[in-house]
């Protein structure tokens, strides 16, 4: 049975809270930049960017990054992955470069989103937003912004339910058997 | 979604195939476009080119194409191989193989060389053009190149012009064309007619006024020289005369008409210079996206579980 972990409301909140954990951290949002990876984190960077936009004003970079040419998994994924479009209109050298995914799992696509961002420029700093963390890292990677921190076995999975009105947002956890 | 580890024909590719191949395409046209045009999936892979005949986009596109993903790329050049001292080409195969290689990018005279290679050996296979039989990758690239141009392959007229009978680059097109529903039309000399041509669901012109008119895509092939190709007309100037695309002509196709050519071009022959460089051409952008259709191609196929 699928139990829900997170409501609308509570994404509200925790986005709300990334956002000014972020500010504090970099002392406002001079040189900050958003890197939402595909797919699930660039729905949540948009959100975040306009939550950071409205405490703070002015206007911060938003990127969407696709890590599929990236990964470690080409031949061990059952089904071909589907390259997606990477959209970065900004230059990101000497900036601080957030990645926000939604999922925080093996650190896998984090190496690799990192690998592909460092093609694009020489961020001055790369920092790591993720929504929810479920543990069992494979590589030695850890978020500096997390919204909840949610230990999984790893029959479990986690989906997440971001829309762009930001009506029927939801985290869910499924066992799979 | 992609069965197969080899790319022999359009004619083994279903719809769903080739729209996935063009897709991914359109995602390595992105990586082109950077200042960094190099990822890193094929890291560790190696890609042979062995052309059995003369060719410098196709090689150098695959040349590109799979240093772009990061392989390592082999010119394995018969001139100078062990073909001349009497090697046959299964054992030039199998040797390439044990070589550790992971692609065989092949082009040979005759047709259905890289079916046999693909029966033979357990690496992938991808046909750069044998004898008057395809080349897939080049259907790919033309289709990839209609669609962003067109938004849509589904319903155009597309007209295909030239040596119809010699033709691997026309085949390969009324397949992929065909089979993503568009209405190909051939026109040609009869002599350059192949018997049967109309069992693959095109129209046969034998007038360039008529079988252009109203086209959305213009496709001009060269006149293939060294294939005694002279002995079916009368002279290459009858030829442009009669079926060369001029200015004048390229009037009756739509306004906003596409004219293609897959290269090399012999200019005053199949194509007026006007044309060729006029602003409905689109055969540059043919050759930058034949790169993002063969990394793409050799992506996926580096991907399909053996």
């Amino acid at each position: 049975m699928p139990k829900e972990i997170l409501d609308s409301k509570d994404i509200k909140r925790v986005i709300r809270r990334i956002a000014h954990e972020i500010i504090e951290k970099n002392k406002g949002i001079e040189n900050l930049c958003l890197v939402g990876i595909q797919i699930g984190g660039v729905i949540l960077a948009q959100r975040l960017a306009s939550q950071i936009e409205s405490i703070e004003g002015g206007k911060i970079g938003v990127g969407a990054l696709d890590i599929t040419l990236y990964r470690d998994d080409i031949n061990i994924k059952k089904e071909q992955p589907v390259v997606k479009t990477t959209d970065i209109l900004f230059s990101i050298t000497d900036k601080t470069v957030v990645l926000v995914d939604d999922v925080l799992f093996t650190g896998r696509s984090i190496r690799a989103a990192m690998d592909a961002l460092i093609d694009f420029g020489r961020p001055a700093y790369i920092q790591l937003a993720v929504l929810i963390d479920r543990g069992h890292r494979e590589l030695p990677i850890r978020a500096d912004y997390a919204g909840k921190n949610i230990p999984t076995s790893l029959n479990e999975r986690i989906d997440v339910y971001l829309d762009k009105e930001n009506k029927e947002d939801k985290v869910v956890l499924i066992s799979k058997r | 979604m992609f069965k197969s580890k080899n790319l022999l024909g359009i004619k083994d590719l279903t719809p769903n195939e080739i729209n996935f191949i063009l897709d991914t395409a359109s995602g390595f046209k992105d990586v082109l476009a950077r200042d960094i045009k190099k990822v890193p999936p094929l890291r560790g892979k190696t890609v042979v080119n062995l052309f059995f005949e003369p060719s410098t986009r196709t090689r150098t596109s695959f040349t590109l194409a799979g240093k772009r993903l990061s392989a390592d790329v082999v010119n394995f050049s018969v001139n100078t191989s062990s073909v001349v001292k009497g090697e046959t080409l299964k054992d030039t195969a199998l040797t390439i193989q044990s070589l550790g290689a992971d692609f065989i990018v092949i082009r040979h005279a005759s047709s259905g060389v890289p079916h046999f290679l693909s029966k033979i050996l357990n690496i992938s296979i991808i046909n750069a053009g044998d004898g008057a039989n395809e080349h897939p990758t080049q259907a790919l690239l033309d289709l990839f190149t209609i669609r962003s141009h067109k938004k849509k392959i589904n319903g155009l007229t597309v007209a295909i012009i030239g040596d119809i009978a010699h033709s691997r680059v026309a085949k390969s097109n009324i397949y992929g064309l065909t089979k993503l529903g568009a209405k190909v039309r051939v026109i040609c000399p009869p002599t350059l007619m192949p018997a049967g041509i109309d069992k693959l669901g095109v129209d046969v012109f034998h007038s360039i006024e008529q079988g252009i008119k109203n086209a959305d895509v213009i496709m001009t092939l060269r006149l293939q020289l060294e294939r005694q190709v002279k002995g079916f007309l009368p002279s290459l100037e009858e030829y442009f005369k009669l079926y060369g695309l001029t200015a004048e002509r390229l009037k009756l196709a739509r306004d906003n008409a596409i004219v293609m050519h897959p290269g090399p071009m012999n200019r005053g022959v199949e194509i007026d210079s006007e044309v060729a460089d006029g602003p409905q051409s689109v055969i540059l952008e043919q050759v930058t996206n034949g790169i993002a259709v063969r990394m793409a191609v050799l992506y996926i196929l580096a991907g399909v579980r053996r």
